[in-house]
């Protein structure tokens, strides 16, 4: 195991509240600088698995290293190097975002000077006077990220960060997060949407009952699927026979507006297609972590 | 230090800017300090009124001396009228040398001090009248006594009582909102010790108890309620720490079972009132029967209430602050320990 190198060591933890088993059994290791997304439905055991890392709770076995040193019992040492948003947006009473980041940071020893920084970082700079519930839902959780920013951590943990977000909110926030990277930061992120995690992460967990069902970069979870890739065109482009009798097609069917044709094999597909001129209304879709999500667990996710 | 400091502000500013608990902090105990303040104004004050027909020697000597309240009459009759309906206790019908008293027997206690009085006057009146000196004098003076003039004892009670309801339930909800909102999780994840958050949080509850002291004591003191300070109401400032300490540790005890706000406050209410009430808050407490004394003696705000009358108003000095303070500090580290060992990070 490349122990200097790992941000996060987790082994073989374990956590149930009564008869209920949150966290069965899981190991993995996240390397500096890494992406990491933890992802899964609710009551996974993402979270829990996320506080015990964080030093939150104690595991009822295994073992965690946080940069090197055991989080738990509550190590002072590791605090400052860790940055933790909450599941819920935790702030001070009546402050504004800027009072609220030199709070936060002056918990860390940070200058105020730094407020105006992160601010910057998460797109706030014009909300730094307005009242923390006064913000929208999106900048709320904006906030939330840039007071787990403030005093300069080396790894930070994102509890659903995207949760009931808006589709343009969540897009602005992936923006924060990629520019969080950049800044050489190990992200470790749970959430329960399969696609924004396809789009951020360098690797995934798949969680489901306390378990890591799959760990890998989210494209090799896909191609190693096995699944087929759809093609789709627009209705009458070309006829279900005409279709199934292609070279590398499965099947094919239509309904009122397309045909649909699935294919392990879609490079001759294609050119197939494209020499008959029948693309129009072309549409690609490979197989997403939905369905790598739809293999291992037999069932359809819901988020 | 900077963290203390920093965060000392953060809950300042948290608190000037929610108006309603500015409301309960100040305006609201202000507004039974004015309300008992101007209803009880007069109470012991107002003079007896009697009705008086024809005039004297007797009669200009009590009329400048004030004590009795004269209403003229022209006609005996008109002036027994009101003493058979009851409007006045009493009427002096002046004859010459002979003074004639009809009073009301329905109320014994100001006919006889009508009696009393005039009697007095009549006798003064004889005494002078033989040219000789008196051979028995005596002086009269006023004493401060227990039986104080309403704000005199409203103001301390009011005080002590505005200083615990606000330092009950700024520890009760900050503590509950803190945990529902994740804050304290938040908090736990920093460099920072519990003690400094703590202690940052009681800081802006002294401060506050410490203006809600000025402020109450400066409105009473206006002419219109008449408070009358003692030279040793400075005394009163450690008492008002020290209050501050053991209701915050109060609300500690509360939050820390309290899931929601609105259970917090519930709760805090269901423990301030009642106290409040037979701690002798809104009425001397020496009025009460003496059971109700004797229970009134386990609550921490009745010594507190003590202390402050006997230090603001009754000009007692710094022994005075022993046993209410003795209590407060043993208050405040039982109730503090049960707190610490209740405490919850989380929900």
């Amino acid at each position: 195991m490349t122990g200097e190198r790992s941000a996060v060591v987790v082994r073989d933890i374990r956590k149930s509240y009564g008869e209920l088993t949150a966290v069965d059994g899981v190991s993995f290791t996240v390397a500096e600088g890494e992406f990491f997304g933890i992802l899964g439905p609710n009551g996974a055991g993402k979270t829990t698995t996320l506080e015990i890392i964080e030093g939150l709770r104690e595991p009822d076995s295994g073992e965690v290293r946080l940069l090197g040193e055991s989080p738990w019992p509550r190590n002072v040492k590791l605090l400052p190097r860790i940055g933790v948003q909450l599941q819920a947006s935790s702030f001070f009473e009546k402050l504004t975002a800027k009072e609220q980041l030199q709070t936060f940071g002056a918990l860390y020893g940070v200058s105020p000077g730094t407020a105006a920084d992160m601010l910057e970082l998460v797109g706030l700079a014009d909300k730094a006077n307005e009242q923390e519930n006064k913000l929208s839902g999106g900048q709320r959780q904006r906030l939330s990220i840039a007071c787990a920013l403030v005093h300069d951590p080396d790894v930070v943990f994102l509890d659903e960060p995207t949760a009931a977000l808006d589709p343009q909110a969540r897009r602005n926030l992936w923006d924060v997060l990629r520019a969080i990277q950049e800044r050489g930061k190990t992200i470790v992120y749970t959430t329960h949407y399969l696609d924004e995690a396809e789009i951020l992460c360098d690797r995934v967990a798949i969680m489901d009952e306390g378990r890591i069902l799959a760990l890998d970069p989210p494209a090799v979870l896909v191609r190693g699927l096995d699944a087929p890739t759809h093609v789709t065109l627009q209705k009458g482009a070309l006829s279900v026979v005409d279709a199934s009798a292609l070279d590398g097609v499965e099947e094919a069917h239509e309904n009122e507006v397309s045909l649909t044709i699935s294919t392990r094999r879609p490079a001759p597909v294609l050119s197939a297609l494209a020499e008959r001129g029948a693309l129009d209304g072309l549409q690609v879709r490979a197989a997403t972590l939905e369905d790598v999500f739809l293999d291992l667990t037999g069932r359809e996710y819901r988020a | 230090m900077t963290a203390f400091r920093t965060l000392s502000l953060a809950m300042l500013k948290g608190f000037v800017r929610d108006k309603v608990t500015l409301f309960f902090t100040f305006l609201f105990p202000l507004m039974f300090l004015v309300i008992f303040g101007l209803i009880l104004r007069d109470v012991g004050a107002d003079k007896t009124k009697i009705a008086v027909v024809g005039d004297g020697q007797v009669v200009s000597a009590l009329r400048d001396s004030g004590v009795l309240e004269l209403e003229q009459y022209n006609d005996v009759d008109a002036a027994v009228q009101k003493v058979k309906d009851g409007d006045l206790p009493a009427a002096l019908i002046v004859r010459g040398q002979q003074l004639e008293v009809r009073f009301a027997q329905s109320d014994q206690v100001k006919s006889a001090t009508v009696l009393g009085i005039v009697n007095g006057f009549v006798d003064k009146a004889n005494v002078a009248a033989t040219g000789q000196p008196p051979r028995f004098t005596f002086a009269a003076e006023k004493v401060e006594d227990a039986s104080l003039k309403p704000i005199q004892f409203l103001t301390p009670g009011i005080l002590s009582w505005g200083v615990a309801v606000s330092a009950v339930f700024g520890s009760a909800l900050t503590l509950v909102s803190w945990r529902r909102k994740q804050v304290l999780r938040r908090i736990r994840l920093a460099p920072v010790s519990a003690t400094s958050v703590l202690s940052s949080r009681l800081l802006v509850s002294t401060g506050v108890a410490l203006v809600q002291g000025g402020i109450f004591v400066g409105i009473a003191m206006l002419p219109v309620f008449g408070l009358k300070l003692s030279g040793s109401w400075w005394l009163a400032i450690p008492l008002l720490l020290l209050g501050t300490i053991a209701f915050f540790a109060l609300g500690m005890l509360v939050g820390a079972f309290a899931k929601t706000e609105e259970a917090a406050s519930a709760a805090a209410n269901i423990v301030v009132l009642p106290m409040a009430f037979l701690s002798g808050t809104f009425f001397p407490v020496e009025q009460a029967p003496a059971w109700l004394q004797a229970v009134s003696k386990i609550f921490p705000l009745r010594h507190m209430n003590d202390g402050m009358l006997n230090v603001l108003v009754r000009g007692k000095g710094i022994e005075a602050l022993v046993v209410p303070s003795a209590v407060l500090i043993g208050f405040a580290l039982v109730v503090g320990f049960l707190a610490s060992r209740v405490f919850k990070w989380e929900e």
